[in-house]
């Protein structure tokens, strides 16, 4: 049964203020599960399939804009769905244009609503937040909306919105309390500009929008926004999209300044002021090059910060249960059963160091590890060859190594690289851009010509890549890609 | 040698020019020849075979300007303001389909130029093993002699000629494509799945339509001879396939007259077709009127014309295609077969040319590698698309026993349709796997938007022997609708709900 303390007449809380915090005898709970965003709620429903009392704690602090959101984490809420929704918005307004080559009239000018989009999208995300809470509560998953921290072995403090605090204790432990959005940590920054934390629900059209930062965040955003017919700046420090392939990157900036979007490198801002109150506002950017003493200003509507995340471990009692973390990036090394230093202590998802920030991954990881708690699997996360998308205007498909990394481990001698422009069909008709999509395998000579790293550029990059991850999965060999035949009119056939 | 050419191909298609483009890689002198016979309805293309004229490029163009009326539709909700209904100009998609056509005819006829391959328009046939006489348009007789020759002259519609006025009357997909003008309210009368294909967007571009079939969808692949019962494109004899297709067409506009046979079609004053039919199901006789009438009842080879008897190439009695061995060898040496026009092969662009081009390498590359026909991935282009490779579920029972397989399914719902508010009832994945053990991919069959683009990569995997535990270990890309491959974990046999239900 749960033990709900009041602060006063704690025992255990008194003893915590002198530093010792005994063991509990018996648990509240098998497992509780501290985050419940991707990984976090994949671990909780497939605990509770083998009959283990679970509690899931997920809280959302505020961004400094104020915004917060419902259960389901980064991805459901300020990730993945609404950013490919919005992109979808945004195609569709390509796919607009398109449409008149192919015999479809309509004479007046198109223009887009941000609202009316918006709402479509968070209603959307409602319909999950509130499918999630079904989906637990149906399983018997314990659900607390309070911010999790450990205050001792085995215990934790669920506070929430309220200030209501309660302690609760279990035999192990998940942490899978994600990221959010770095600030620049200059003038301005907190105050004005918004992250992606606040974008999906903006009340407001951003209007002319300053993205900072370089990361498929920024670039994803700053695509769709120039999509949906705005005006959009992204002001990179130095490289583009840093761990991918940089020829690929390349690419994607490329295609991304042929369509509209200004791109100003090599600079940082340094300071934010407000010009002009309202929604949106007006707002005075100033920034420093960083190759020289340049500096220069501009005026926006609204600044994006897209410049990383950062974990959030620093302020989850951590330190109380002794369990390490990078004290440099705040990611938490766990071995490859995603255990920490901590026997009883696990985590999952975009906290973990060295290990892919996805979606995807946290779901598998999550699942996979409960299934060997509870279930006597020894199957372990396969974190080698997940493929990914960068969900730019021009989509970005990869799976395995980019080209520079392949060099590096293999020595460009060892490898082989296939290339290839293609013009997808409906491009043809409405005369988009020709020889801008792109595809490229890279294969191990030494090996067999086995394809180590797969790379497309082009519409549909998700659904395309998907499919050769599996059989990059399964040691495909260029030969065996050679002599299996296309589908035809499609791209995934170059 | 005592022949003018290394390599003469008869027939400028996929298959064809493949061929001839890479026989012409290896420094051989190499001739194309290359005909149109116009349609009965008078119409005619240039070099490139039906997959460019009249086949896969047209349809999925046309597929597209039909799906982009649905993304019209889509986009208000996602804050375009622009007002429904929006209406279709046939004209305007058919000039921008024809003149892309024609950029693609023009393209073959240079690249057959740099390659130095001599090409003729003109309609060949035999006099003798080595030998190809023709007469061009203008009446002048040419005679080509060569080393090697290469039949891939494809395939025609069929009509149904005991249909009175189907020929006078009706049209098929080799006009279709080349109407300036739109065909209006349209009937197409169908067995294979370009009848649905063209139904689909026809319905999406905004006319009337109504498909008429015999029996079951798809289930007259079997009754088409044309297709042995070895290597069956995965999607025959889907059964479950079909109706998903045909069920959302249902819901999207097309209508569907099941188990009629249409007995004649009847020229009106007002110059529409007056169709008549026996309904199977009412035993009654029906009558409705049409502007077009499309049949799509099957193809057949053009081998008449070859005077394939005079050199003793044999031929399918039933069929009238080519019999050839694994070489792509007919029974006369040296005279060789790629394409629609064989006889127990996949009707693919994709095989044609890639059975040519290994016939290429075999015949002057020293090359020895034969053309594998197993696990061909393929797309049907119906509005809701449907993509698929290897076995079907029919196929693998028959083969494996029902106790020997696993079908892992799902019902998902793609992302974009959310907002859409779009019906995703029909959105489908099956994977037929071996049960033992490691339980071997053996068929992989997916329905929905961009099916082609999902099935392609996991066509590889089945060339690699993909397992299912190995497609269960692939993280899925997130979101997309291929990912739900990769997810697949509720078999048919336990008779669970297969609704995929959120992240």
């Amino acid at each position: 049964s749960v033990q709900a303390h009041k602060e006063e007449d704690n025992p255990q809380k008194t003893m915590e203020v002198n530093g010792l915090m005994p063991v509990p005898d018996s648990y509240d709970y098998d497992l509780i599960i501290i985050g419940g965003g991707s990984g976090g709620l994949a671990a909780a429903k497939e605990a509770a399939k083998y009959g283990k009392k679970v509690m899931v704690m997920d809280f959302v602090t505020p961004t400094p804009q104020g915004n917060s959101w419902g259960l389901g984490g980064t991805c459901v809420n300020v990730g993945c769905i609404p950013k490919k929704l919005m992109h979808q918005a945004a195609l569709l307004g390509q796919t607009l244009q398109d449409s008149r080559k192919f015999g479809w009239e309509f004479t007046e000018e198109v223009k887009h609503n941000w609202m009316t989009m918006t709402e479509s999208i968070q209603n959307y995300i409602g319909s999950l937040n509130w499918g999630y809470r079904v989906a637990l509560r149906d399983k018997k998953v314990t659900y607390e909306n309070a911010y999790g921290e450990f205050v001792g072995p085995h215990t934790v403090k669920a506070t929430n919105k309220k200030g209501t605090e309660k302690l609760y204790t279990a035999e192990r432990f998940i942490i899978a309390t994600g990221e959010r959005p770095r600030y620049l940590g200059i003038p301005g920054d907190k105050e004005y500009c918004i992250s992606s934390d606040d974008l999906f629900s903006l009340p407001y059209c951003p209007g002319k929008t300053l993205v900072v930062g370089a990361s498929y965040v920024a670039l994803e955003c700053a695509g769709f926004l120039a999509g949906l017919g705005l005006d959009v700046t992204v002001m990179v420090r130095s490289i583009l999209l840093r761990g991918f392939d940089q020829d690929m990157a390349n690419r994607i900036g490329e295609y991304m300044k042929e369509h509209g979007v200004h791109f100003i490198r090599k600079f940082v801002p340094i300071k934010v002021e407000q010009v002009g109150e309202g929604t949106p506002g007006l707002l005075k950017v100033t920034a420093k090059s960083t190759t020289g003493n340049q500096i220069i200003e501009g005026e926006y509507n609204t600044v994006l910060l897209a410049i990383g995340r950062n974990p959030c471990t620093r302020k989850i009692g951590l330190d109380k249960v002794g369990v390490n973390i990078n004290e440099t990036t705040g990611k938490i090394p766990v071995n490859d059963e995603e255990q920490t230093n901590v026997p009883y202590i696990y985590a999952v998802g975009d906290i973990l160091q060295d290990k892919l920030e996805l979606t995807p991954v946290a779901i598998q990881a999550g699942k996979l590890l409960v299934q060997r708690l509870y279930a006597g699997s020894t199957t372990k996360c396969d974190y080698v060859n997940v493929p990914t998308t960068v969900f730019t205007p021009l989509e970005y498909g990869a799976c395995g190594y980019s080209e520079e990394t392949a060099v590096e481990k293999f020595g460009e001698e060892n490898i082989e690289v296939y290339h290839s422009y293609f013009w997808p069909l409906e491009w043809t008709v409405p005369s988009r851009d020709n020889n801008k999509c792109y595809a490229k395998i890279i294969c191990n000579i030494q090996d067999n010509e086995r394809v180590i790293g797969f790379h497309v550029l082009g519409p549909n990059a998700g659904e395309v890549t998907q499919g050769f991850a599996a059989a990059i999965k399964c040691g495909l060999t260029k030969k065996q890609l050679d002599s299996t035949i296309g589908i035809h009119p499609v791209c995934a056939e170059v | 040698g005592k022949n003018e050419y290394d390599l003469l191909v008869i027939g400028g298609g996929s298959g064809g020019l493949a061929c001839a483009k890479e026989a012409a890689q290896f420094g051989r002198k190499v001739a194309v020849l290359d005909y149109v016979e116009p349609s009965p309805r008078g119409t005619t293309w240039g070099i490139g075979g039906t997959c460019v004229n009249v086949g896969c490029i047209p349809k999925k163009l046309m597929h597209q300007a039909a799906l982009l009326g649905g993304a019209l539709k889509d986009a208000q909700h996602y804050g375009w303001n622009i007002s429904q209904p929006v209406h279709h100009t046939w004209s305007v998609m058919a000039q921008g389909v024809q003149n892309y056509v024609k950029s693609l005819n023009w393209g073959h006829r240079m690249q057959l130029q740099e390659k130095k391959v001599k090409y003729f328009n003109i309609k060949g046939s035999f006099s003798d093993p080595h030998t190809v006489r023709g007469l061009t348009k203008a009446g002048k007789e040419t005679v080509v002699t060569a080393d090697n020759i290469v039949i891939a002259t494809g395939g025609r519609p069929k009509y149904p000629n005991q249909v009175a006025g189907a020929r006078e009357y009706g049209i098929t997909s080799d006009d279709l494509f080349w109407l300036k003008e739109s065909p209006g309210k349209t009937l197409p009368v169908f067995i294979l799945y370009i009848s649905l294909e063209c139904a689909g967007f026809l319905t999406g571009i905004g006319l009337d339509t109504t498909v008429m079939m015999r029996s079951v969808p798809l289930r007259g692949f079997d009754q088409a001879s044309h297709m042995s019962k070895k290597n069956q494109i995965c999607f025959t004899t889907q059964q479950q396939m079909a109706s998903l297709v045909t069920n959302h067409m249902e819901s999207y506009g097309t209508k569907f007259l099941k188990r009629c046979l249409p007995t004649k079609v009847e020229k009106l004053e007002s110059n529409r077709l007056q169709v008549t039919w026996k309904n199977a199901d009412l035993d009654t006789e029906e009558t409705d009127s049409f502007n077009t009438v499309m049949w799509a009842v099957g193809r057949a080879p053009d081998t008449k014309s070859l005077n394939l008897e005079t050199v003793g190439v044999k031929t399918n009695s039933e069929t009238g295609k080519i019999i050839v061995d694994a070489n792509e060898a007919t029974s006369v040496p040296h005279i060789y077969a790629v394409g629609d026009i064989t006889e127990g092969r996949p009707e693919l662009t994709t095989t044609a040319i890639a059975a040519g081009k290994l016939l290429a390498q075999r015949l002057f590359g020293q090359s020895s590698e034969l053309m594998d026909y197993d696990n061909v991935p393929t797309t049907i282009f119906t509005p809701l698309e449907y993509g698929c490779v290897g076995l079907s579920e029919e196929a693998a029972v028959q083969r494996h026993g029902s106790d020997n397989i696993e079908v892992y399914h799902a019902y998902y719902k793609p992302l974009e349709f959310t907002v859409a508010e779009r019906d995703a009832t029909d959105c489908y994945i099956k994977m037929v796997c071996l049960r033992e053990r490691e339980q071997r991919m053996l068929g992989l069959h997916f329905i929905g938007p961009n099916a082609g683009e999902v099935i392609q990569g996991f066509a590889l995997g089945i060339k690699c022997g993909a397992t299912y535990s190995q497609i269960m270990k692939t993280v899925g890309i997130h979101p997309t609708c291929a990912e739900e491959v990769t997810k697949l974990r509720i078999t048919k046999r336990s008779g669970l709900d297969a609704t995929v239900t959120g992240c």
